[in-house]
């Protein structure tokens, strides 16, 4: 099909800086989130997203600052993420120019924040990220996992991502908890469980360590977008080598 | 010269006036406005849109710059986006109001018996990313841009013109007119202003199309 699979660098951003996790233990500042973002796009990145890691909820209007400096200068869509609880938050962030706001947690605690903000915004800004990890050996059952994984919801995957689609969500981005900073790859059966059941776009995140994954997770995972941090921060490819991989593979992308 | 971008209360519009404002360079100033003279005296206008069809046309209906708009698009060089260019056919099936009906034909949904690709594969609505656009007319705000470029779309409804104005087409599956020209208007369905070098281009040829 002519339209593209999208690559999607994932930035994790905190007093106004673009920051990486190291070994699990620290973050190491990885520099200003523009040139970042330009660097990304010069490479052929098909969108950015930013990721809200500040803590506390000081300071939160350094992210909005963030935004607007990179919309103004990078032009390919921008979603942001982290933190956002009711719908003058997302208000906010796509007043600073995002084009997409991600809700992940308040989605659990208050969907009617999803669905009010989809209908003032439309679908097409309402992002769900969803955190899943399997509850069974045979990895055939997942469930809904909070504030970083930590609180478990006893929701069910797949209903909830057909819920938030109900819901008015434009698309899911969806995580693997349980590859989430592992390198082994996506959990493609639940990648693929989800984007076969909605009809809305899948973002697969969680777990990429090399080339093979980003495209396993289009064609074992039906994924409809592929996003990744580490693979890029580190410098251990570009987004145009991963391009590369994915047409090499006979996926279509934007090169 | 003056562009005037028009703000009828429909979302971010923080990029559109800051890619126009890149383009623009020091050939026009760039402004965001709700002010029906400031539309009146423009250059250009350009009459973006993004949300739900029937909540544009009531905005732009409260907003009392329907007159204005189509002032402008009787006569400047005027660019409409998304659902600003949804705007300018005659009816939408996302609602029951009617729209300026500057252009013959409807906006339709992509009916979902039909979003299946060549390979089996469900097609998802909406229909969001970067697609191929294919010139089915050569117009001057498609030069120097190549036939086959990806632009960036995210919609669930499409236009379906009743008259021969369609100058680009895009396919999911089916071919579908993704950017429409007749005289001093043009109207497209993705978003130049998040299609990196390529939207940056169709903005840059507009701020210097003199509507012919």
């Amino acid at each position: 099909m002519p339209l593209a699979k999208r690559i999607i660098p994932c930035l994790d951003v905190t007093a106004g800086r673009v920051v990486k996790g190291v070994n699990f233990v620290g973050l190491r500042d990885a520099g200003d989130p523009v040139e970042i973002a330009k660097k990304y796009n010069d490479q052929g990145a098909d969108e950015l997203t930013f990721l809200d890691i500040t803590a506390s909820s000081d300071n939160r209007d350094v992210i909005l600052h963030v935004i607007e400096a990179v919309a103004s200068q990078v032009f390919i869509p921008l979603t942001v993420g982290g933190g956002v609880r009711q719908v003058a938050d997302v208000r906010r962030l796509l007043n600073a120019g995002a084009d997409k706001v991600s809700i992940n947690t308040t989605a659990v605690t208050n969907p009617d924040v999803v669905r009010d903000a989809a209908a003032k915004f439309g679908s097409q800004a309402i992002v769900v990220a969803i955190d899943a990890k399997a509850v069974n050996a045979d990895n055939t059952r997942w469930e809904i996992f909070t504030h970083g994984g930590r609180n478990a919801t006893g929701l069910d995957a797949v209903e909830w991502a057909l819920k938030m689609q109900d819901y008015g969500a434009g698309e899911i981005l969806l995580t693997s908890m349980d590859r989430d900073g592992t390198k082994i790859g996506f959990n493609l059966p639940l990648t693929r469980a989800i984007s076969d059941a909605v009809n809305i776009p899948v973002i697969a995140s969680g777990g990429v360590g090399n080339l093979q994954h980003l495209v396993d997770g289009v064609k074992e995972g039906h994924a409809d977008a592929v996003l990744a941090a580490s693979i890029f921060h580190f410098g251990e490819y570009t987004v145009r080598e991963a391009k590369e991989a994915m047409r090499a593979a006979g996926i279509e992308v934007r090169l | 010269m003056k562009i005037a971008i028009v703000d009828y209360g429909m979302g971010n519009l923080h990029s559109v006036v800051k890619s126009m404002e890149l383009v623009a360079e020091n050939h026009a100033s760039v402004v965001l406005t709700a002010d029906a003279s400031v539309i009146d005296a423009a250059d250009k206008v350009v009459f973006p849109g993004q949300g739900a069809m029937p909540d544009c046309m009531a905005h732009l209906e409260e907003s009392g710059l329907i007159a204005s708009v189509r002032r402008a698009a009787a006569e400047k060089p005027f660019l409409g986006i998304c659902v600003g260019a949804q705007l300018m056919f005659e009816q939408s099936a996302e609602g029951p109001t009617a729209s300026l009906g500057i252009f013959k034909g409807e906006v339709v949904r992509f009916p979902p018996e039909q979003m299946v690709d060549a390979q089996g594969q469900k097609l998802k609505v909406p229909h969001m990313g970067w697609n191929e656009m294919f010139i089915t007319r050569a117009h001057p705000l498609w030069h120097g841009i190549a036939d086959g470029e990806r632009f960036y779309f995210v919609h669930s409804y499409h236009f379906m013109p009743a008259e021969d104005i369609t100058v680009v087409e895009s396919a999911y599956p089916y071919r579908f007119a993704a950017a429409v020209a007749r005289d001093n208007i043009f109207a497209i369905q993705c978003h130049p202003e998040k299609s990196s070098t390529a939207g940056l281009k169709l903005l840059q040829n507009f701020v210097h199309w003199n509507g012919n």
